[in-house]
């Protein structure tokens, strides 16, 4: 498995080799994805759309339904204003969604198609809405389609009337449809009464019911992306993919926001819990307390199993610094944390999780799979966290390996069960002590198999 | 069922130009005289979610991707490398001297911003360079995305020179995701540049049966097991295009005295140029089901005319179906009556109905994704395509007899009573095997998705991932036919009981009867709401 990485690592300028991040687009996508009876629309190539329905489509094992202005040659030279008001036409007609939102690709931004000019030229419907972010996939990542996605809703849509409505906006950042339920969950328990965008809750996670539909019941509605702009305050999760939209929402429509870490783990979840109960000035419920209480007896419980155990974490930043950050607080030594999105704040938030917890570990952002494989031929760790790309880097090693994050296009389940909040939290440390404890077993002579653990 | 009715409510609904457009892609088949022209290698009207892929997807991802002992490294944002890599389930042994297989390594220059605005040509070169010196390999492709045309990288130019730099072969294939309207401009793309660089290049000493097997990609594992079956009647095959391939291999596959096609759509120009350049015969086979599985073996054991080869296929070809045969059996009387509709690539859904109906199950509705006319209705109607706008830009590529290497097999004679006997250099189409009364339909789209589920409603709807899951929430089972749902192989002997298994497997899963809550049933109705049976 994966014979030809060398243990010397080589400085590489050019060739990025086994990515930890995909392109924008598929952010823009799935974000979209999580408004009510939104339909994406994907301004490039077909090419782009096929590829991203089909990753979202592997993920989730759901349909992951979007439209594409299918660029030809022509169009590529000529400009895609015809191919984008002709889909759009299409799109009502034939989809009938109550919003599209346009994500444009490498193509449409190389050859400079105005979008915004373009859906100013557009027949819409009364009562329907088009609008649209830019996603030239030779910037950022995934994460920062998400991000930009967002900020596109909140662009064309909300509005300030003057008029406080007294909810909070959460950007919950680019988690799965459990999180969303959990993070949803936590503030409905808190007394806070919110709009959250974007929810995939309901949508990429919806029920057999025997009847498709489109457009499953989840997904923030229209009008609660209007009414963003009468929040109270706005909390987003994850600073590279919420920060934006929390800043836009506060130069849009002066809406005071908080931008803080996904909430993973025990410290983040305080963290979270704790900026919500200052909003509502509330009481936290015994509910939360006790999932609170029933999480640490855990950790002090299970100690033994990985305290002081080496782990390398891999994925979307904002999740990788959460769940560095969990290791280190139940005494897990993160040692190699890496993503995929550049952003020098990644170094920035490791630094702060490693010296608070006086960690010496190595993070990099822009960074690739191939690196950090030969990280670990030149240190071995003891497990290894991140998405399904992970398990060909598990078996060359013989490493233990959690599946966490995006994408994880080999197992089922994951994507409807949290891993943010304290009930997230007690899920990875079942998934990390169940392959630790698994490895030791396997690899205990007959004499030292344990019954008990 | 009323299938004009359904024809009917399948384009009613459609704005006036997308009825039109659409009306010529999707045919019934009344009977099997009349002629039927299918409006195919169309452009997809912009807003119709389609399933269709780039032609990227067609060069990088279907024919040159398989190949496991080289670098193919993708100039572009890091997306289109991302999504290709490892997705096709195209199985590779590790190979070469360091026994790298390289289909497990996502290569990409990742192109920033500044390399848009600045050109790419710089970093493409360093990235080649970067390749060879962390892992020497015996060759190196470029493929390029989107961007790469329009800001116009020479990556020929890169190519050639790195070629020189390194002694390496360095290929591009200018296969930019617009051109084209599927991934078939792809196809075309990468067979003519491994014509132009790589077979004919190498020498070998091959025996007297020597074939290559070309549009195998050994998916699931298929391609091993047809390289089981034929290499145990005694045949040697120098090279399979592009499953589990070698760059080596390719490069003698010149050497073969016969060529099989299996997927015609995506090798037909590169089994052409071997008959043009080095005079090959190929032959179109099927490796899926039983009955065509052992046509093929057949049909190739005629191409050589040796008595001893044939009988020693008969053997074979007993010894493995006395294998599957009870399993077989079985699986039929408990599919037998069922229906499925097949929309996918561009010759499975034409080769997976002969396995169908071996198992009882009749196919309703039939579609290609990339397919062309002549994958439809038969070569013979090649030379009646019109070339529109979108193919004229994909570059044809001639080729001349290389007198040094060409060798016929046959004579004139023996070609010309062989004709009528097998498809010599001939395809006959997806209609032509197909019942009266089924759809055919081109690109099928998700709204025709739809209405073919809830008004023709077939016990099966063979797809992809993007379909899969709307066919399976609307309560009908749904198998992927590129990917296999990550089983297999479902080619040759071995490969029709695995396929019926799955199938079974699906039809018969006790989940299905979950799907409606009891408490939505009317209390006096018990039994079966939906796909599922007991």
């Amino acid at each position: 498995m994966l014979n030809g990485t060398p243990k010397e690592i080589s400085e590489r300028k050019a060739l990025r080799i086994n990515p930890a991040k995909t392109c924008q687009p598929i952010g823009a996508m799935y974000a979209a994805l999580g408004v009510h009876r939104c339909m994406p629309h994907s301004h490039g190539s077909q090419g782009c759309c096929s590829y991203h329905r089909t990753l979202l489509s592997r993920h989730f094992k759901e349909p992951a339904m979007a439209t594409t202005s299918s660029f030809t040659e022509g169009a590529s030279v000529f400009g895609g204003g015809s191919n984008l008001k002709t889909a759009a036409k299409n799109i009502f007609e034939i989809y009938d969604p109550d919003i599209i939102a346009v994500h444009t690709t490498c193509l449409s931004e190389t050859i400079g198609d105005d979008i915004r000019t373009y859906i100013s030229q557009m027949e819409i419907p009364e009562g329907k809405f088009v609008v649209h972010t830019n996603t030239p996939s030779y910037v950022g990542s995934h994460i920062t389609g998400f991000s930009n996605m967002i900020c596109g809703f909140i662009n064309y849509l909300s509005k300030s009337t003057g008029v406080k409505n007294g909810k909070a906006a959460l950007i919950p950042g680019f988690v799965n449809p459990g999180d969303m339920r959990e993070i949803k969950r936590i503030a409905s328990l808190l007394g806070v009464d919110y709009t959250m965008l974007p929810d995939t809750s309901g949508v990429l996670d919806a029920p057999m019911t025997g009847k498709f539909d489109m457009y499953p019941k989840g997904g923030t509605k229209i009008a609660d992306i209007i009414g963003l702009g009468d929040c109270d305050y706005s909390v987003g999760l994850g600073e590279f993919a919420s920060a934006a939209g929390v800043a836009l929402l506060d130069k849009k429509c002066k809406v005071k926001g908080n931008i803080m870490g996904l909430p993973i783990g025990i410290e983040a979840t305080d963290r979270f819990v704790m900026e919500l109960t200052k909003q509502t000035k509330g009481e936290v419920p015994y509910e939360l307390e006790e999932e609170r209480g029933q999480l640490v007896d855990i950790m002090i419980d299970s100690h033994p199993y990985f305290h002081n155990k080496k782990v390398a974490i891999f994925g979307d930043p904002d999740t990788v610094i959460g769940l560095a950050e969990f290791a280190a607080s139940i005494g897990m030594i993160p040692r190699f944390c890496i993503t995929g999105t550049p952003g020098e704040m990644f170094n920035q938030r490791m630094s702060d999780v490693f010296e608070r917890h006086n960690i010496d570990g190595i993070a990099k952002p822009a960074a690739d799979l191939f690196e950090l494989h030969q990280m670990l031929k030149n240190e071995k760790v003891d497990l290894l966290m991140g998405g399904t790309h992970g398990k060909y880097i598990a078996r060359a090693e013989d490493l233990p390996f959690v599946r966490i994050g995006f994408p994880i296009t080999d197992r089922y389940i994951h994507s409807y069960l949290p891993i943010v909040g304290y009930r997230g939290a007690i899920r990875i440390l079942e998934m990390i002590l169940n392959a630790l404890m698994d490895r030791q077993d396997r690899d205990a002579a007959d004499q030292d198999l344990e019954l008990v653990m | 069922m009323d299938l004009e009715k359904t024809l009917e409510r399948l384009l009613d609904n459609y704005p006036a130009k997308v009825y039109k457009n659409r009306k010529a892609h999707v045919l019934e088949k009344t009977s099997d005289d009349e002629l039927l022209e299918v409006a195919a290698n169309a452009r997809t009207i912009p807003g119709i979610i389609s399933s269709r892929g780039c032609c990227y997807a067609g060069c990088k991802g279907v024919v040159v991707g398989p190949t496991n002992d080289i670098v193919t490294i993708t100039h572009g944002p890091i997306g289109c490398g991302y999504y290709s890599w490892l997705t096709r389930r195209n199985k590779a042994v590790a190979r070469g001297d360091n026994k790298t297989d390289f289909i497990q390594y996502c290569f990409s220059t990742d192109m920033q911003e500044s390399d848009i605005v600045f050109g790419g040509v710089k970093k493409l070169t360093q990235a080649v360079q970067e390749a060879y010196d962390i892992f020497h390999p015996k060759a190196i492709c470029i493929c390029a995305t989107c961007p790469v045309g329009l800001i116009g990288d020479d990556i020929n130019a890169v190519a050639s020179s790195m070629t020189e730099k390194l002694g390496i072969k360095v290929i591009a294939f200018s296969c930019e995701g617009y051109k084209g309207v599927s991934q078939s401009a792809g196809h075309h793309i990468a067979n003519n540049q491994l014509m132009k660089y790589v077979v004919g290049t190498g020498e070998r000493k091959v025996g007297k049966y020597a074939i290559n097997i070309l549009g195998e990609y050994n998916i699931g594992g298929d391609a091993w097991e047809v390289e089981r079956v034929l290499k145990k009647i005694g045949y040697e095959i120098i090279s399979t295009f592009t499953g589990d391939g070698s760059i080596d291999d390719y490069s003698c596959a010149h050497k073969a005295s016969l060529n099989l096609v299996q997927c015609h759509r995506s090798i037909n120009y590169i089994a052409e140029m071997l008959k043009t350049k080095y005079g090959t015969d190929w032959v179109k086979v099927n490796f899926i089901g039983v009955k065509s599985m052992s046509k093929a073996l057949r049909d190739i054991a005629l191409y050589f005319g040796d008595p001893e080869l044939s009988e020693r296929t008969e053997q074979v070809i007993a010894e493995e179906v006395a294998d599957i045969e009870d399993r077989m059996d079985y699986y039929k009387k408990r599919l037998t009556g069922k229906t499925a509709a097949l929309y996918v690539g561009g010759s499975r859904a034409h080769h997976y109905q002969l396995l169908l109906k071996e198992l009882g199950i009749s196919t309703i509705m039939a579609g290609y994704e990339f397919a062309h006319r002549d994958d439809y209705e038969g070569r013979e109607v090649i030379s009646s395509i019109k070339v529109d706008a979108d193919s004229k830009n994909i570059e044809t590529i001639t080729v001349e007899p290389d007198e040094s290497k060409f060798h016929v097999y046959l004579s004139k004679e023996q070609y010309e009573s062989l004709k009528d006997k097998i498809p010599l250099d001939y395809y006959a189409g997806l209609i032509k095997e197909m019942d009266k009364g089924a759809l055919i339909i081109d690109d099928l789209n998700h709204y025709e998705t739809e209405q073919i589920l809830n008004y023709l409603k077939p016990d099966i709807f063979f797809s992809g991932v993007k379909d899969k899951f709307v066919a399976q929430k609307n309560g009908v089972l749904s198998r992927q036919l590129h990917s296999y749902d990550y089983s297999g192989p479902y080619a040759g002997f071995k490969g029709a009981v695995n396929f019926a298994r799955d199938v079974d497997m699906g039809i018969y899963s006790p989940t299905w009867k979950f799907a409606v809550a009891p408490w939505k049933k009317s209390t006096v109705l018990e039994g079966n709401l939906t796909g599922g049976e007991e």
